[in-house]
């Protein structure tokens, strides 16, 4: 396919700037001061916004057909000759314009977050680099490239989650976080093994061109093939089992929970399914179980966002439980609104971390709800986000975005003929009002509860104000209907397309669901306070809390099972034979420096003496050898 | 040549090494120390010369020179090693200098 020489100067653009701010932040060494550092980070996200912007609108104004910009050869080993060329069509333009939209008002925001904090230009750097290895996630055209964006999204979020390394309790979260998301790669890493030795591809479209003809439907190989991919997605997204290490992730800055662990990384499994959709529809038993997973996962998180106490906890539950709508999307073969609710996802979510940054700072970093309250008076801007995120988070009808993802998602549940995937996330809508509401009403309404609620001082200016303004517009209905959509088929039709009427129904009884949620949210959490509070102190509801509070205790079960077992067998381990003969000669060693050190008395004479006694016996062996071998 | 037999010139250089490094051995004061190490260089130069004597070879007498030059270079050196030693400690006993169990 022809390409103009001036797209393939914007696609270059759109991932090099950020390359470029990584590069420069990394060389300046501190030169450019936190202003400078802030200027550079923002800028070459927000022109890399730009130019993607510029690709999306060349796009959507051509014929849709997707794109493929090669530049240059990687590798040339025989057969295997993966190609550093980028995809453009309807998915890939779809995730660039979130990592660089949504990626710049969250740079910008962060101007204003981490204003006086130390190593400024580090962050940026790391925010760069993790811009960087997105798009490269994203546009690769083959599964090699997006390995490597893969790998490096997980690099730059390890990095950005223990950035306050000062505190030992951040470093073990970036550990936690790393490690398993590691499993998951491994899983990734295996399945492209598998892909490429049976399929002999890792070219995207070659790979869904080849399944069909190469594996029968429901094969074991394809089978396996999708069971291992969903391994890598499931660790990146945050499923289960895999999820325990979003919770503490949060442990990162508020822009990099925004950015990384909500909008965009914890996404990619998403992405990686709906990408390689032709493998999991050739396997339906594993896209099934992508679908239970999923809403598993969303119960679960629902359940353990009610009992958190830390803002940015029940944010991350709340965001494994609307990967988990995702993911069920997906399992129901609805990779397009997936995508879909991935996008408005990315706004509501990232308006809804970003706000809590704002109500964080402005309260001396004070998280616990418990220990706010009565905020929106003081932090307007704020609690309009919130207001509005919350209303896209729980889906409220018509003027939300959420709504409008969310609706599509149950609805091609039930048009799939998976009523009971329907149900749970009628469920997960419910339950998701519920935490919304109390999240809500915990920061902002009744009594300030402590001295840094009451002296609480809202944030100003463009990086605070513009950022949240701009994500609140697309977090309302605006927002869901400026997506464009997916053009040029890039992935099958919904099963909604082909079963008529319903949806109006669907439609209703999703939005009875939200509305009655909320009103016992309200119910609950206003008039009930009192109740509710008692009812957590003792008895069946106090350990409902614990349950729900340490997430339905997945992380106790996670230490007995695997590292507990794993540190017993590594003492054991320490001193087994091999690695006592090892330190044998350490030992020798230190038992002869024992002995010799005493020789060392500083007396010369001593030492002329024992210098004669060495000369003479080597005279002595010198004259006797000749003797000695002659006699021999 | 026929004066002093080879064996009898050998002999009292070892003599005189065997002097020397009883001396080098067993005395503690400085000065005599020194001068044990005197006495083995001229142990060492006297078998030179009397080897060359007994080979009829000029190298000997040569190394002879340059050995009697060692000689005065290492007295200088030592000379002043031990106006330092009595400077400091006020006694010429070489094992006065060994706190630093070197």
């Amino acid at each position: 396919m022809m390409m103009d020489s001036f797209t393939t100067t914007l696609v270059i653009l759109s991932f090099a700037l950020p390359l470029a701010g990584t590069l420069i932040l990394a060389f300046s060494g501190g030169a450019l001061g936190e202003r400078g550092s802030a200027r550079v980070g923002v800028a070459s996200v927000g022109l890399a916004a730009l130019a993607t912007a510029w690709l999306i609108a060349g796009f959507t104004g051509g014929d849709g057909t997707p794109r493929t910009v090669h530049l240059w050869t990687w590798i040339r080993v025989g057969d295997f000759q993966p190609a550093m060329s980028l995809v453009l069509d309807g998915l890939s333009l779809t995730m660039m314009a979130v990592i660089t939209g949504v990626g710049f008002l969250i740079h910008l925001f962060a101007a204003w977050y981490m204003r006086g904090e130390e190593g400024i230009t580090r962050f940026y750097a790391y925010m760069n680099l993790f811009v960087f290895s997105m798009l490269l996630l994203v546009m690769a055209d083959n599964l090699l490239l997006l390995y490597l964006g893969w790998e490096g999204v997980g690099l730059c979020s390890y990095l950005l989650i223990g950035y306050y390394f000062q505190n030992a309790a951040n470093g073990q979260a970036a550990f936690k976080a790393f490690l398993v998301t590691r499993i998951g790669d491994v899983f990734l890493a295996l399945g492209l093994f598998l892909l490429f030795s049976e399929l002999g591809t890792l070219n995207i479209s070659e790979i869904l061109a080849r399944a069909p003809q190469t594996w029968e439907t429901g094969s074991t190989t394809v089978n396996l093939a999708a069971l291992l991919i969903l391994g890598g997605a499931l660790g990146k997204s945050a499923q289960l089992p895999l999820h325990t290490w979003l919770p503490d992730a949060m442990a990162g800055p508020t822009p990099v929970s925004a950015l990384i662990h909500a909008a965009t990384m914890v996404t990619a499994g998403v992405y990686l399914i709906a990408r390689l959709h032709g493998i999991f529809t050739l396997a339906p038993d594993v896209l099934l179980l992508v679908g239970l997973i999923g809403a598993v996962s969303m119960l679960l998180a629902a359940f353990a966002a009610l009992a958190q106490t830390d803002i940015k906890r029940v944010l991350a539950f709340s965001t494994m439980s609307q990967i988990g709508y995702m993911f069920l999307a997906l399992g129901v073969g609805a990779f397009d609104v997936a995508v879909f609710h991935l996008v408005t996802h990315a706004f509501f979510k990232a308006l809804l971390f970003l706000s809590a940054g704002a109500v964080i700072i402005s309260c001396h970093h004070e998280q616990d709800i418990r220990r706010l309250g009565g905020l929106w008076r003081t932090l307007p801007v704020a609690w309009g986000g919130f207001l509005v995120g919350g209303a896209a988070l729980v889906a409220l009808p018509l003027v939300s975005a959420g709504y409008y993802s969310k609706d599509e998602i149950l609805w091609e549940a039930l048009a799939a003929g998976e009523p009971g995937l329907m149900l749970a996330g009628l469920l997960g809508a419910a339950l998701t009002c519920l935490y919304t509401v109390r999240l809500i009403l915990g920061i902002f309404h009744g009594p300030a509860n402590s001295d840094n609620a009451r002296h609480a001082r809202s944030g100003t200016g463009l990086a605070h104000n513009l950022p949240l303004v701009v994500l609140a517009v697309l977090s309302t209905a605006i927002g869901a209907w400026l997506y464009p959509g997916l053009h040029g088929g890039v992935l099958p039709p919904n099963p909604g397309e082909s079963v008529e009427g319903g949806h109006t129904m669907v439609a209703i009884i999703a939005s009875a669901t939200v509305i009655a949620g909320l009103a016992l949210a309200g119910w609950l959490f206003h008039y009930q306070r009192t109740w509710l509070a008692r009812q957590v102190e003792r008895g069946m509801g106090a350990r409902l809390w614990m349950l729900w509070h340490n997430a339905w205790g997945f992380d106790a079960l996670f230490d007995r099972l695997f590292v507990r077992p794993w540190q017993a067998l590594v003492r054991w381990l320490r001193n087994d034979l091999l690695d006592q003969t090892m330190s044998l000669s350490a030992v020798a060693a230190r038992w002869l420096n024992v002995r010799l050190v005493r020789s060392q008395t500083g007396q010369l004479r001593h030492y002329a003496v024992i210098m004669v006694l060495g000369v003479t016996l080597i005279l002595l062996f010198l004259a006797l050898a000749p003797a000695l071998g002659g006699g021999a | 040549m026929n004066g002093v037999p080879v064996e009898h010139g050998l002999i009292l250089a070892a003599l005189l090494f065997t002097l020397g490094l009883a001396g080098l051995m067993f005395r503690r004061n400085m000065l005599f120390v020194l001068m044990s190490l005197e006495v083995m260089l001229n142990a060492a130069a006297l078998a030179f010369i009397v080897g060359a004597t007994a080979w009829g070879q000029p190298e000997g007498q040569a190394m002879f020179l340059l050995v009697i030059t060692l000689a005065a270079a290492e007295a200088v050196v030592g000379l002043a090693l031990m106006i330092q030693l009595h400077h400091r400690f006020r006694r010429l006993d070489l094992d006065a200098a060994s706190r630093m169990q070197g």
